[in-house]
């Protein structure tokens, strides 16, 4: 039997994700491998949604129960973070904080085309620092506890991270990060987050609910992206932003000029750059250009590992390194020398405690 | 180039079996699933014809539901005590196991890439026998005897078509088969041995985190009737109690709609699908709590049923 010889680079996986003209021309062998890259990558739901649009024979008849199987989660999925949203909102309503949603929540509420069907498992919101104990406190009278009870991780998201501690609900084990900044407090990078959220923008239909601007959407995709280590799901982010520049560059043709502007207030020309160039270099995305003039080759290349789905028949032995050193990197961006060191030895310790005991 | 037909697994040469299995080019029928499997570990190729050699097998499919792998994790242990990792496309759900049980392994694991995946059924976790068309569902707790009596029932008159996964299609109510081994636990094994002299056991492997275990193989009819669905008519719940005489105790239908919630894996992700589906099921199907010691008093009240 043939294998399978199809180039499966993110953008020609991106392509199928995307256009269901492409998936009616698939083979068997094809659609296999589709399919468990899909998984791996998590991102079935929009295989599923997308699969949908075509007469259900068009498909081959294998196929069909996966589809169905995707179309389940994803609708599940919508339908509990609608509720997670509602009940968030209510709340904060209790102390009158806005509900600002951000990523996947987001994206969902504000229901992006690009994004019908997508995965994801926590909630995350932004919120004003001045009023992030207020927060805390309305969620937990609301059902929501803290997670990490260990003493250095509270102290590490407390005193360095741009984020509280994850939230779960007690009943529905439902998550949610609850934001206070755009990056750590430890970060080379500083960009204020006041502004985005008074620039944030009502969600139709749902009051009292709240995304941030398009190009602000855009920005903190990227910036999380940039600065990320470990990207388990390194392909479904980059969709998003891919997503993120067809949706807004359609609805509005000074979408990038407004989006430059708003990077340079914000400090975030360097993740604006990389969002650009890993869109054009890995999806083709239209209208977004490379960076030119300068040597990316090293970083391109680790990149190449953590942008596609991580499953086995695309690794090559190098995969598991370059990963490793993206997270080293997010590290060194988010946190200062010392407290790199500080940090990453304490996970070290505490990994090997766990491996023996 | 077509691709080769299904055949029996039992029918091909025990190193083709193995030379398939290593260059992960098996691929396995059970019901309406096909595992496309690779695995090294003689144990499991060893099992595979004792316990699957009437299920279809085919070389290298175009089109495989899960592509799932054993292989031995790269860690020092690996010279001193050898361990196996189940992973679907390179994700390991459970932590490595000690090489022996590399079979039960296998398995289990097949059975969690069922449950978490198939979402185009309710699934619920129970087993399913079927007497023509009309199937019997039973869930229980672990260590209530189900699959004891299901493998019991197997031998004497019933169609087994599953001993742990119940794979209802929502949209007809109809339950999907998978005639898969049926997994005994401890005393169970013994009990199995003595009752059913015919039966087909692999070698027990002891100290696995539910015990003793052994796989009995479903008869090969169960095999031949894979692929017919059964309408669901009765569901029971077997709890063997020593000493007792046999019990049959009607659930109250909001008891039985809770129990089989309870018991189904995706109830959340397919929501008010599910709920219908359940009520449909418990509006139909009578639910009876059936204590029992002896065998043949079970057999004898099963064989009572009337659709």
């Amino acid at each position: 039997m043939k294998r399978d010889e199809r180039p499966w680079t993110p953008a020609a996986l991106a392509g199928l994700l995307r256009d269901p003209q492409q998936l009616a021309a698939l083979d068997l062998p094809s659609w296999d491998m589709l399919i468990r890259l899909a998984r791996r990558a998590n991102v079935l739901g929009l295989l599923a949604t997308t699969a949908e649009r075509l007469p259900a024979d068009a498909l081959p008849p294998c196929c069909r129960p996966h589809i169905a199987a995707g179309r389940a989660l994803a609708a599940r999925q919508a339908r509990a973070v609608r509720w997670e949203i509602e009940c968030l909102r209510k709340a904060l309503d209790t102390i009158g904080v806005p509900l600002v949603l951000l990523k996947g929540a987001a994206y969902l509420a504000a229901d992006l085309p690009f994004a019908r069907g997508r995965f994801f498992s926590d909630v995350d919101i932004l919120v004003p620092r001045s009023r992030i104990d207020e927060v805390e406190a309305a969620l937990m009278r609301h059902g929501w506890a803290t997670t990490h009870h260990d003493a250095y991780d509270q102290r590490y998201y407390r005193q360095w991270m741009h984020e509280l501690p994850p939230m779960r609900h007690m009943r529905r084990g439902t998550v949610v990060d609850v934001h206070h900044r755009i990056l750590p407090l430890t970060a080379r990078f500083d960009p204020d987050p006041v502004t985005m959220l008074e620039q944030a923008v009502p969600v139709p239909g749902l009051d009292g609910v709240f995304v941030l601007s398009p190009a602000d959407m855009l920005l903190h995709s990227a910036t999380h992206l940039y600065h990320e280590g470990e990207l388990p799901h390194g392909f479904r982010d980059l969709l998003d932003l891919d997503g993120l520049f067809r949706h807004f560059g359609a609805n509005d043709p000074d979408f990038l000029a407004t989006l430059h502007t708003r990077a340079d207030t914000l400090h975030l020309q360097a993740p604006l750059a990389f969002a650009l160039h890993q869109c054009a270099r890995l999806l083709e995305t239209p209208g977004v250009s490379m960076n030119v003039g300068r040597t990316k080759a090293v970083a391109d290349a680790l990149y190449d590992h953590a942008l596609r789905p991580l499953h086995p028949v695309l690794d090559s032995p190098g995969s598991g390194f370059a990963r490793w050193l993206l997270y080293v990197r997010a590290h060194w961006l988010r946190m200062p020398p010392h407290l790199l060191a500080w940090h990453l030895g304490h996970k070290l310790v505490r990994r090997q405690g766990q491996e023996s005991g | 180039m077509t691709p080769a037909p299904f055949a029996p697994l039992g029918t091909l040469p025990r190193e083709t079996l193995a030379r398939w299995l290593a260059q992960g080019r098996l691929g396995l029928r059970t019901g309406p699933f096909t595992f496309r499997i690779a695995s090294k570990e003689a144990i499991v190729a060893d099992n595979l014809r004792l316990l699957y050699a009437h299920h279809l097998v085919i070389d290298s499919p175009p089109f495989a539901d899960f592509h799932v792998s054993l292989e031995r994790p790269a860690s020092p242990r690996r010279w001193l005590r050898p361990q196996v990792d189940f992973r679907l496309d390179g994700y390991s759900p459970f932590l490595s196991l000690p090489a022996p049980q590399a079979f039960a392994l296998f398995e289990w694991g097949m059975n969690w890439c069922i449950a978490s995946h198939a979402h185009q059924y309710l699934l619920l976790h129970a087993a399913v026998l079927a007497r023509g068309d009309d199937a019997a569902l039973l869930p229980a707790p672990p260590g209530a005897g189900k699959s004891t009596l299901c493998a019991y029932l197997a031998h004497r008159g019933w169609r087994l078509l599953s001993d742990e996964l119940a794979l209802i299609d929502p949209a007809n109510g109809l339950v999907h088969g998978l005639a898969r081994p049926v997994n005994l636990k401890n005393a169970a094994i013994d009990v199995i041995r003595d009752t059913l002299p015919e039966a087909v056991l692999n070698t027990p492997v002891p100290d696995t985190k539910k015990g003793t275990v052994a796989h009995l193989a479903p008869p090969a009819s169960a095999v031949a009737e894979v692929d017919r669905p059964a309408r669901l008519q009765w569901i029971v719940t077997p709890r063997y109690l020593a000493g007792s005489a046999l019990h049959p105790a009607r659930i109250p239908r909001p008891e039985a709609m809770a129990m089989l919630i309870d018991n189904a894996f995706n109830y959340d992700v397919l929501g008010a699908t599910a709920f219908t589906a359940l009520a449909d099921l418990i509006s139909r199907a009578p639910a009876i709590d059936l204590c029992y010691e002896r065998f043949e008093e079970a057999r004898e009240w099963f064989g009572a049923l009337k659709a």
